[in-house]
């Protein structure tokens, strides 16, 4: 092993059906570092990850294990937990109708009686070491996502666990609360931890990383010194090619200013839902991509929701060219034009069990009508289609939607809507948990349909994304629409100061 | 890339497995048991028997309910477990109708048509009171169905004032019986009926993929535009209607009813097929052919265990085990391990 290394995997092969996920993989974690594992969706690092923790079992190679002599075997992510190697998931997986102690406990008392007292006194110094700000009898659904986060984390580290898997820890997340998790991050550095950080998110990274390990199609790319790896550079590296395709982008917006004299293709007037906005008004144009912005919990999501009667709408009018259209459900919506790609992929986007091509033609299947089922052959011919022209990757038009990778799973869904041929498509975070090349091509396309006509909601918390794609950004706060942003305001800091409502220096 | 044609679908196997180790089972203890014989009946027409026939004639009633259940399943993830009962009813009202205010009539007091379209109506009634207890008030399926399953007897008692009526006129009895001058069972032709129908309902209409979707996903069909409690709603008012057909079945069998004891324990055969069929209980994408094989399979079971004296009180204990046996098999753990086996003892496997 090598000086400090707390975890070492050497030649690591792992193969599913058709596809060798793992191919030869080294990687090395060292004490007290954090250790960022990148790569694009189906590069292997879930993979690479589940390996370490025991879910899948390695068909090849070897881990080394800081205290151990030799390799050791890891068969379960019991005994994962037993080496000392603790995850945290995207997806909180503790009960929340439970206190936080009890969270922090549960499954690791050795007797059959419980003393209670002496369980919340070491949890509540726990807590207090790591500065979480929760008390131990706390039911845990009263906390925050954020304190929830950490108290998955403190009950890992309560482990002694020497290595720390977070596994996009940050993704439902607000900035001030990946903030604190960050704090407690660097506090566990401080006390030696390993921790292997998997995020979707560059600044996070190189904020908080000390190491990159690059994976691409299940092979490693490198392991690099944060200092020597600069961002674009670390794009190309997991691409895999030579990244200018994101200043691309911008060069085509810029001349775009003619959408201004488009004729409005929806206009909505003092719309309201039961999801609790503020009631609001609503336009866009022929050919416009416009976007909603805000802090997460602002309503950008309940907006467009609102306007595919996705939530009950209690309120207001929608206009279609001038016309005052019904829209109380979302087949109506889907019937006068809109198409609604959701926020929430797996909950509310993706039909897991069936296959791509029914996920494909769902969406046209039903604005076509109960009695008209859309042929097998022409599903397939459609479902081939898209698969060809979103580029998914999936090994046939049969293969369950479930089994593909988030991004191409995504676009899955982008095709569904895509061959309604919408008027105006929304798309609620469509570039979400997905990898770089995907958010790339999701980008692309938007201005593309958008050049054709189509007119086109584009919501994201990257801001910078919004900033490319969107001319004119809708700024929400507290539920409540505070501001619209065109042209020269388009800015990171007009974005900024219009959310803030113009205090900037509060 | 693969157009799926030609390719055998593998959820078939295990109702057709079922079947092969049954045959093979009953080859060895008595091959007696294929013999199939032509006869007569007590009217002098020719009929086919033996106990593969009879396996044909009962295990129509609950391939024609194996279908409905099928659909509750996929578009609820859980079951009905009132359908007898809710036969009882539908057998109750055919008989009300066919006798009117006499219970022992002398001609029937209106065509047998009618007295079974009259029964679609209430069975169909009583599967949209399931329907939209479980769809509209998200009660759990089987906890919603008890209402039925619990009070279903009483309801077919009262609709003939507890009368046992009786029905003399023969030709009633062609459709859980014999059609003059056909061999065959009746129930197998309406049984193959409702097949033809059902599957050309999944042919025509875009039902299979609605259904399997909202049992898969409820809020994402509800975003695509279907409304998922309909659907459920929709496949309780089929399952009334397939409980009407094998209401007509049942008592046209008897020509009379006893309410506590017609349909018994039928929903757990019915419930049976579907998982003998491969199809997840809670709900999703199911297999309609494979459900209804499944059925046949049940009777073939019930009829081989009736063939070794197995007491009628007894059978459910038999057929426990049998399904303790499936739902072991078909967990994931199990089907990882048999694939694990199945490529070791067969590593180059050929399509069926």
């Amino acid at each position: 092993m090598k000086e400090n290394a707390v975890l070492e995997l050497h030649n690591i092969n792992k193969s599913f059906p058709g596809v060798r996920a793992l191919q030869g993989v080294d990687f090395t974690l060292r004490e007290g570092e954090i250790h960022a594992l990148m790569g694009e969706n189906g590069a292997g690092k879930s993979t690479l990850i589940k390996v370490i923790t025991g879910v899948y079992e390695k068909e090849d190679g070897e881990i080394y294990l800081a205290g151990n002599e030799g390799t050791v075997n890891i068969h379960s992510p019991q005994d994962a937990q037993d080496l000392g190697i603790s995850t945290v998931y995207q997806e909180i997986t503790l009960c929340p109708n439970l206190t936080v102690a009890e969270n922090m406990y549960i499954g690791r008392t050795k007797s059959v009686m419980q003393n209670w007292k002496k369980m919340n006194e070491d949890a509540d110094k726990i807590l207090a070491s790591l500065d979480i700000p929760a008390k131990a009898s706390q039911q845990l659904a009263s906390c925050s996502l954020a304190v929830q986060q950490m108290v998955a984390i403190a009950r890992a580290v309560d482990m002694e666990c020497k290595v720390l898997i977070l596994d996009e820890p940050t993704s439902s997340l607000d900035d001030n609360e990946v903030q604190k998790l960050f704090g407690l991050m660097r506090d566990l550095k401080k006390k030696g931890v390993g921790i292997i950080f998997v995020t979707h998110f560059l600044d996070q990274v190189y904020e908080v990383c000390d190491r990159i390990t690059v994976l691409r199609d299940g092979k490693l790319v490198g392991e690099y010194e944060i200092a020597d790896l600069p961002r674009v550079e670390l794009v190309s590296k997991m691409l895999g090619k030579e990244l200018d395709d994101l200043s691309d982008i911008k060069g085509e917006v810029s001349n775009e200013d003619d959408t201004d004299k488009a004729e409005k293709v929806f206009e909505a007037e003092g719309l309201q839902s039961d999801a609790g906005i503020k009631p609001f008004d609503f336009y866009i144009r022929k050919g416009e991509v416009n976007g909603f912005t805000g802090l997460l919990g602002s309503g950008r999501s309940e907006c467009v929701r609102a306007i595919f009667g996705a939530d009950r709408v209690i309120g207001g009018t929608v206009k279609k060219n001038g016309k005052v259209v019904k829209i109380s459900k979302p087949i109506d919506a889907m019937r006068e034009g809109i198409a609604y790609l959701p926020e929430d992929r797996k909950v509310d986007g993706i039909v897991g069990d069936l296959s791509v091509r029914d996920n494909i033609i769902l969406a046209a299947q039903v604005l076509r009508g109960f009695f008209k089922p859309i042929s097998k052959a022409k599903a397939y011919k459609l479902a081939d289609e898209y698969i060809d022209l979103l580029d998914i990757k999936t090994a046939s038009a049969d293969t369950p939607i479930k089994s593909l990778s988030g991004g191409n799973q995504q676009k899955v869904i982008l095709a569904r809507w895509l061959l309604m041929h919408p008027e105006y498509l929304i798309l609620d975070e469509p570039t979400r948990g997905i990898d770089v090349g995907t958010k790339v091509d999701i980008q692309k396309l938007v201005l593309k349909l958008a050049s054709e006509g189509m007119s086109v909601t584009f919501i994201s918390s990257e801001t910078d994304e919004m900033l490319r794609t969107c001319s004119r950004l809708v700024v929400m706060r507290d539920r409540k629409v505070v501001g619209e942003l065109k042209g020269e305001e388009l800015t990171q800091s007009g974005i900024m100061k219009t959310i803030a409502g113009g205090e900037s220096n509060e | 890339m693969s157009k799926g044609k030609g390719t055998f679908n593998k959820q078939l196997l295990i109702p057709i497995a079922a079947l092969v180790a049954l045959a093979l089972f009953n080859l060895i203890k008595d091959p007696s048991f294929f013999k199939i014989a032509l006869g007569e009946n007590s009217a002098g027409d020719p009929v086919l028997s033996g106990y593969l026939i009879t396996i044909l004639d009962y295990g129509s009633e609950l391939a024609i309910l194996a279908i409905g259940m099928t659909l509750v399943t996929a578009a609820s993830g859980g079951q009905d477990i009132s359908v007898g009962a809710a036969i009882a009813i539908a057998g109750s009202v055919i008989l009300r109708v066919l006798c009117g205010t006499n219970s022992r009539p002398e001609e029937l007091q209106a065509p047998v048509i009618v007295a079974f379209l009259v029964a679609c109506l209430v069975a169909m009634l009583f599967g949209a009171f399931n329907g939209i207890l479980v769809a509209y008030f998200k009660i759990q399926p089987m906890v919603a169905t008890l209402i039925l399953f619990t009070a279903g007897r009483s309801i077919a008692a009262w609709i003939n004032n507890n009368e046992l009526p009786i029905i003399s006129e023969p030709s009633f009895g062609y459709y859980g019986g014999y059609i003059p001058g056909v061999p065959i069972p009746t129930p197998f032709f309406i049984a193959m009926i409702c097949v033809v129908v059902i599957m050309l309902v999944l042919k025509f209409t875009t039902l299979g993929l609605y259904t399997q979707a909202v049992g898969i996903n409820g809020s994402s069909s509800r975003l695509n535009g279907i409304n998922p409690q309909f659907i459920k709603f929709l496949t309780f008012v089929i399952l009334g209607l397939c409980v009407a057909v094998a209401g007509l079945i049942k008592v046209s069998r008897l020509s009379t009813i006893n309410y506590s004891v017609i349909a018994k324990d039928i929903e757990m055969d019915a419930i049976l097929a579907v998982a003998l069929g491969g199809n997840s209980l809670s709900g999703g994408k199911f297999n309609m052919t494979a459900s209804i094989l499944g059925a046949y399979v049940i009777q073939f079971l019930t009829t081989t265990l009736y063939k070794m004296n197995v007491q009628s009180d007894a059978l459910s204990a038999y057929k426990a085990v049998v399904v303790i046996i499936l739902v072991v098999l078909s967990t994931p753990i199990v089907r990882k391990k048999l694939s694990q086996l199945g490529a070791m003892i067969l590593p180059k496997k050929k399509e069926a």
